[in-house]
């Protein structure tokens, strides 16, 4: 691999995919920059910085083996259920939804940690399974209670948001692994016919408000619609080129929410206007291509399943932020990875690439990797 | 439909194993259609974006720019109002004020107490506020402070961000500098009223800070005075925050009226009213034009600027001097014998000789009735009957050339009348007559009637403004019509068809009353060279009631007097009515002296005032605030609340008619009366409401004068 004109431990890295990473992570930081009034603090930096750490660390994911993978696959699902336990204890007792653990450097969201969990074990459990048992009731039970105890735990968090993320994440894998498909259109018939009931009963009010706003924003432009609106006023009023670096009035004057979480993509497009948008969208559309290139030439199901899950976890936060601040769907505290302020996203997505980059390892005779 | 489920369930059906490779095979499918899933929607964003961005973007921009920059009215600064010597009866005073819009509150009660300890409002005040919050329709601002001092002003903008729906702003106040010396004249100023606003949507009416004239010449010129509202755009954030001002506009001032009021004359003369319930109207014999047009006691129309608080206002609807009437305009009174003067006149014109002399015995005999002239005037003629006030003259020459021959003289010379003035409300009263009564009373007139009518007393019911009106047409010899509007004089009106000769003799009568011997000769001016003429009255407010110069406030007579000078020729006129001041010559005419007194030597007159004033408690501004706080203390926050603009206004109609002399007296018409001659000028007692005991009775010589004979013919008086 090595061209000779660098180590080949640099050379050897994927870089058509760290490349647009870090062109993406400083963009996210020059608006965040921005959103702060022309400052690296308190976001652009921190943000920068978190990049390289968990790029690391992702780095170092990509060099574990396969075996330790699938070897890891149960015990990390389990602590991570743990976790998630143990958050719902501690909200209790607190007397409120505590959905974080404070670990001193960092606040985790266990919830974050359960996106590229859920993919991990189950692609371990359909690799396992018996190609045979593929078709039967055994393909789909243990894989469905793998998903209901994590899922369950988050939603009554509640964090619908995350909660569908994971089911999502899970949802695809068990797709990706060759089950029936009329099942999914039974179920997704099922779903058709409870989600009514669900969004009824099931949902809190403030979730219930959130769907009606979505589907009517002027309504209450002043109450629960003024995010989606301002949200929309942002990138509708930042045109092809947009009103120019540290020009956005939504963000500038606290008229667009959450300006550096969430709705960063609102901050950056009413900066930067439609070719940042295109920019963005375009970035995100490489790596996930990437992605699934690399879960195409993947060496075997387990990788296969692991790749192409990973790629969907990314996608699904690119496309729920995307589809929320544009107005398309309702407001759920979905970031934008790579964007968006936050250490748990960040962290999530670069599990997810290094995860990836492993499975691209794996495929070339895992040349070179650690345990 | 979808092929490579068919063929899956195809193999399945087939019974063939499901194998590794088929399991990648569809693995490789399956990611495809996700994949293929997933760019479709990212051309979907990708379309919605340019959508939004492209196609919709002027939309959006516009959205964006009305987030980003407020445009905020400012108020226009109300055109001033001037008197005749260009000095200010009502300007405006920059002002650090503080408002709310109710609709804007996120927490009401929380920011309504914050605001109060900020402000350090009291209990009263903040009832009062939360008073307004609650009449308010919620988009209308409503003014929490006014008048703040710039460090209280500062605390209230740096705790904004806490308090959304509060806005602080520098603005301009109405003032007035004379306070209730021109309340009734010029009205003032409120917030406009949510009906206001719902006739005209002019985002300038819920302008915190703007104000309308809501009564008298405020509201009868709003549009003269209103001015062109400036604008201010600025760049704010969500909460409200001002960024930066983007650009500004300035207003444009309202146009000034000028009035003929004399300012000081006007502040002069409601001073002097003291604590007597009075009305003062001085005309200027030249052109018409009224000087002065006061009613006392009044309310203080700046503190009607930011709205009427409950206690004043239960303040001043229980006040018996009825400060919210204007008794200049809308009080009438019998003018008793300031109706003498006239009636020479109308007498002359139909033939009596003034040189003809009645015997005055003491009273008058009609019929089976004896009407008590004051006293027993002997033998007098016209001049000395007006001189001397006697009854017995007017009565048998009332008599004689019947009292048909008298009210239109008193229509002409502008009793009964109403005039083109502008921002008024009159009421013009009664000249009676047989038709009038039929009408009213459905009754025949009698010759009581007439001997009653015949010295102002009876049926008969005039308003101050029309007592100077008359005055000064007797003065001058002309039919002037009064102007408030400086540089507008209103035309004369037809000639007065009465020669000079007769009008000499009538002024010689009004010259003998204050320089002869006649019943005012205590309030003659002290100007070296000037003289003043004048007529008094006292007009009785109750028939058969103990006499009215003792008793309750409410049952005394109406004090009154008309006067004019200088004498030789006539420049000011003026007519003053004190209600409840028993005789004419003890309350009304010493006003009247010092008030034009300050027309020819202001030094001397505030001499005069000044010294009084020490004795009452100091001006009228100073006695309301003292008796405001003890109110305060009194009643603390139990007031009940005041009504919207309708309710103030049915109030102050209510005021109109709570004085109905007119009905009173003339149900039962057969008293009259006239006050005693005041031989020793030094008992003229120029606080008289404060010393009632002071009569100078020693000369009348007739201890129960005061009273008539009973109704009823058979017992009644035979001398």
């Amino acid at each position: 691999m090595s061209t000779g004109l660098v180590p080949d431990p640099v050379a050897r890295q994927p870089w058509t995919v760290i490349l647009p990473l870090l062109a993406l992570v400083t963009f996210g930081a020059t608006v965040l920059y921005s959103a702060a009034g022309g400052s690296l603090r308190p976001w652009a930096l921190t943000h920068f910085l978190r990049f390289f750490v968990f790029l690391a660390m992702a780095i170092v994911i990509s060099r574990v083996r396969k075996d330790t993978f699938k070897q890891l696959a149960y015990p990390i699902y389990g602590l991570t259920v743990l976790l998630l336990v143990l958050v719902e204890l501690i909200g209790g007792i607190g007397g409120g939804s505590q959905r974080w653990l404070n670990l001193g450097f960092m606040t985790l969201q266990p919830s974050e940690l359960m996106k590229p969990v859920i993919v991990l074990v189950l692609a371990r459990f359909y690799d396992d399974l018996p190609p045979s048992m593929t078709a039967s009731w055994r393909a789909l039970v243990p894989a469905a209670a793998l998903l209901v105890l994590p899922a369950g735990l988050v939603m009554i968090q509640p964090d619908l948001g995350t909660g569908l993320a994971i089911s999502f994440g899970a949802v695809v894998v068990v797709f990706l692994a060759g089950v029936p498909l009329w099942w999914f259109i039974a179920a997704g018939t099922a779903a058709l016919v409870a989600a009514p009931v669900a969004f009824f009963t099931l949902l809190h009010d403030y979730q219930r408000q959130r769907v009606f706003v979505f589907l009517d924003p002027a309504a209450d432009p002043l109450g629960t619609g003024y995010h989606i609106l301002q949200s929309t006023i942002a990138i509708g009023s930042g045109g092809l080129v947009g009103k120019g670096f540290g020009n956005g009035s939504q963000s500038h004057l606290d008229y667009l929410p959450e300006a550096h979480t969430d709705f960063v993509f609102a901050t950056m497009a009413e900066e930067w206007g439609m070719l940042g948008g295109l920019f963005v969208i375009g970035t995100f559309a490489w790596v996930l291509g990437w992605g699934w290139r690399v879960a195409l030439s993947a060496p075997d199901r387990f990788a296969q399943l692991l790749a192409g899950g990973m790629v969907f976890t990314m996608f699904f936060y690119v496309c729920i932020n995307l589809m929320m601040v544009m107005g398309l769907a309702p407001v759920v505290g979905i970031p934008l990875p790579f964007m968006s302020h936050g250490g748990s996203s960040m962290m999530t997505n670069m599990i997810c690439v290094g995860t990836i980059m492993a499975v691209a390892n794996w495929s070339r005779s895992g040349t070179g990797t650690l345990a | 439909m979808w092929p490579f489920g068919r063929r899956e369930r195809a193999r399945q059906t087939m019974g063939r194993h499901i194998s590794t490779g088929t399991l990648a095979n569809s693995f490789d499918r399956r990611a495809v259609v996700i994949g293929s899933v997933q760019g479709g929607i990212g051309l979907l964003l990708a379309a919605r974006m340019g959508y939004i961005a492209l196609f919709q973007n002027e939309r959006y921009k516009t959205l964006a720019e009305s987030n980003r920059v407020n445009l905020s009215l400012i108020p226009p600064r109300r055109g001033w109002i001037l008197d005749r010597h260009g000095t200010p009866l009502a300007t405006n005073r920059t002002d650090f004020r503080v408002d709310l819009v109710p609709e804007r509150l996120v927490d009401p009660e929380r920011t309504v107490s914050e605001l109060g300890s900020l402000l350090k409002l009291s209990p009263v005040q903040l009832q009062d506020l939360s008073d307004k919050i609650k009449r308010s329709r919620g988009f209308q601002p409503v003014e929490v402070a006014a008048k703040l001092d710039f460090d209280t002003f500062s605390a209230i903008s740096v705790r904004l961000p806490e308090m959304p729906g509060v806005i602080p702003q520098r603005g301009y106040l109405r003032y007035y500098p004379t306070g209730p010396a021109v309340a009734h004249l010029i009205g003032y100023v409120g917030p406009a009223s949510a009906e206001d606003y719902e006739v005209d949507r002019n985002p300038l009416l819920i302008t915190p800070g703007y104000k309308v004239g809501k009564d008298g010449l405020e509201k009868e010129f709003e549009t003269t005075l209103r001015g062109v509202p400036g604008a201010r755009r600025t760049e704010v954030t969500a909460t409200g925050r001002v960024v930066r001002d983007l650009s500004m506009r300035e207003d444009v001032p309202g146009n000034p009226i000028r009035l003929t009021i004399d300012g000081q004359l006007q502040d002069y003369a409601a001073r002097r009213i003291g604590l007597e319930s009075a009305a003062v109207v001085v005309i200027d014999c030249q052109t018409g034009g009224i000087l002065a047009l006061v009613s006392m006691p009044a309310f203080d129309p700046n503190s009607f600027v930011g709205g009427i608080g409950r206690l004043q206002w239960k303040m001043l609807n229980e006040d018996d001097h009825i400060p919210l009437l204007n008794k200049a305009l809308r009080g009438l009174y019998p003018p008793g014998s300031t109706m003498k003067p006239m009636a020479t006149l109308a007498l002359q014109q139909h033939g009596v000789d003034p040189a003809e002399r009645v015997s005055c015995p003491g009273g008058y005999r009609l019929g089976s009735r004896f009407f008590r002239c004051d006293a027993v005037h002997g033998s007098v003629d016209m001049r000395q009957a007006i001189e001397h006030s006697c009854n017995t003259y007017f009565w048998s020459m009332a008599h004689r050339v019947g009292y048909d021959a008298i009210a239109p003289v008193a229509r002409l010379l502008g009793l009964g009348q109403e005039f083109d003035l502008p921002g008024t409300r009159q009421r013009y009263g009664t000249i009676p007559d047989a038709a009038w009564k039929m009408r009213r009373y459905k009754q025949e007139w009698t010759a009581a009637d007439s001997l009653n009518a015949s010295i102002g007393q009876g049926y008969v019911s005039v308003s101050p403004l029309q007592l100077a009106v008359m005055t000064a047409r007797i003065a001058s010899g002309r039919t002037l019509n009064p102007s408030l509007i400086h540089g507008r004089p209103q035309p004369l009106g037809p000639a007065l068809p009465f020669t000079p000769e007769q009008f000499a003799v009538t002024h010689d009568g009004m010259f003998g009353v204050v320089n002869g011997r006649g019943t005012a000769v205590a309030s003659k001016l002290a100007v070296p060279g000037v003289q003043m003429a004048g007529k008094t009255g006292t007009a009785q407010v109750r028939a058969l009631v103990s006499r009215g110069h003792v008793g309750d406030w409410k049952s005394r007579d109406h004090s009154l007097f008309i006067g004019y000078a200088p004498t030789d020729a006539p420049r000011y006129a003026v007519s003053v009515v004190v209600e409840h001041g028993t005789f004419g010559a003890r309350a009304a005419a010493p006003i009247a002296r010092d008030v034009l007194t300050f027309l020819f030597d202001p030094g001397r007159a505030w001499d005069t005032l000044l010294a009084m004033e020490k004795t009452w408690g100091g001006t009228p501004t100073e006695r309301m605030e003292a008796r405001y706080r003890a109110y305060v203390a009194k009643v603390g926050t139990g007031a009940p609340s005041v009504g919207d603009d309708e309710a103030v206004a049915q109030a102050i109609t209510e005021a109109d008619n709570t004085e109905a002399p007119v009905e009173n007296v003339g149900t039962t018409p057969d008293t009259v009366r006239e006050e005693p001659p005041q031989t020793d000028p030094r008992d003229a007692n120029p606080r008289p409401a404060t010393t009632p005991e002071a009569r100078p009775r020693a000369a009348a010589g007739a201890e129960p004068a005061a009273v008539a004979e009973p109704v009823t013919a058979p017992k009644g008086g035979q001398p």
